[in-house]
């Protein structure tokens, strides 16, 4: 068993902190026309999520009309939105409310 | 039609009526089509500079809904970050669902399209399944938009429709989610 040694421990300055992540969202929307087995297909092999989170996230989409399937830096979800076009899902990327 | 389904060795296989795979194809070169006629490979002779940085694409979105429906803008209530975005990734995207269609119709024609013959046997290796998946949506999505079907409650709607030429593309339409459905269940 080991535990750390201890040390000065300097408190960060609040406006330092880190943001581990940018508040930028890929929301895929609900339609009418892509099948609900293909949505979860597309969740499961894109974003590769578990078979019981890509049926989740397909379901509230079909629910509540859409939902945020992916979050992180803006340039990634670009790439997650472009790459949902051209699965024929219609996704769109926003900033978050901080 | 026999439904698509994966063999035990991998492989996954429908058998088209030819008159089905007719349809098919016809419906997909359309939808090549109008895709073209907004992005042309060599439409123009842009810019060589910005073309090699990749300023060449439109920055207004469709104006025909299919279009719109399949080349969507990326940012909701912000339409100059939409243009913005459009301009870097449209054609991009164009060309992806153009090369698709191409897939779709090189393994039609193979299996038997070509010739002309009764039954048209495709089979699809796991990047053509792909490709079909894309494909059938981007049709269905061409169709639904020409339909109005913009919500589930049209879509439910559409069964009570009596107008012959809409109740034959309605039947297309559905016949078309029926082979997608097979085809995510060899996924």
């Amino acid at each position: 068993m080991t535990a750390p040694a201890p040390v000065e421990l300097v408190q960060p300055e609040s406006e330092s902190l880190v943001q581990l992540e940018d508040p930028w969202v890929t929301i895929v929307w609900n339609d009418p026309v892509n099948l609900m087995s293909y949505v979860a297909f597309v969740f499961r092999t894109y974003f590769g999520y578990t078979e019981e989170k890509s049926t989740e996230l397909m379901l509230a989409v079909h629910q509540d009309g859409k939902a945020v399937v992916s979050s992180g830096r803006r340039e990634e979800q670009e790439r997650h939105v472009q790459a949902m076009h051209e699965y024929g899902l219609w996704a769109t990327l926003e900033r978050t409310e901080v | 039609m026999k439904p698509f389904q994966r063999r035990r060795r991998g492989a996954v296989v429908a058998s088209f009526q030819l008159n089905e795979a007719q349809l098919v194809a016809n419906l997909v070169r359309q939808v090549v089509e109008l895709l073209l006629d907004r992005n042309a490979p060599a439409a123009s002779e842009p810019d060589p500079l910005a073309q090699l940085i990749g300023m060449t694409g439109p920055l207004a979105p469709p104006e025909d809904p299919v279009l719109a429906r399949l080349l969507p803008d990326a940012y909701r209530d912000d339409p100059d970050e939409s243009a913005e975005f459009r301009r870097y990734t449209e054609q991009a995207l164009t060309s992806g669902k153009v090369e698709n269609a191409q897939i779709v119709l090189e393994t039609l024609a193979s299996g038997g399209l070509e010739l002309g013959a009764p039954a048209v046997e495709v089979e699809l290796d796991e990047a053509q399944l792909l490709a079909w998946l894309r494909v059938l949506t981007d049709v269905r999505l061409a169709l639904a938009v020409r339909l109005g079907i913009e919500t589930d409650e049209d879509a439910e709607r559409l069964a009570d429709e009596t107008e012959e030429a809409v109740v034959a593309m309605a039947d297309v339409y559905d016949w078309l989610g029926f082979v997608q459905e097979t085809l995510v269940d060899c996924a």
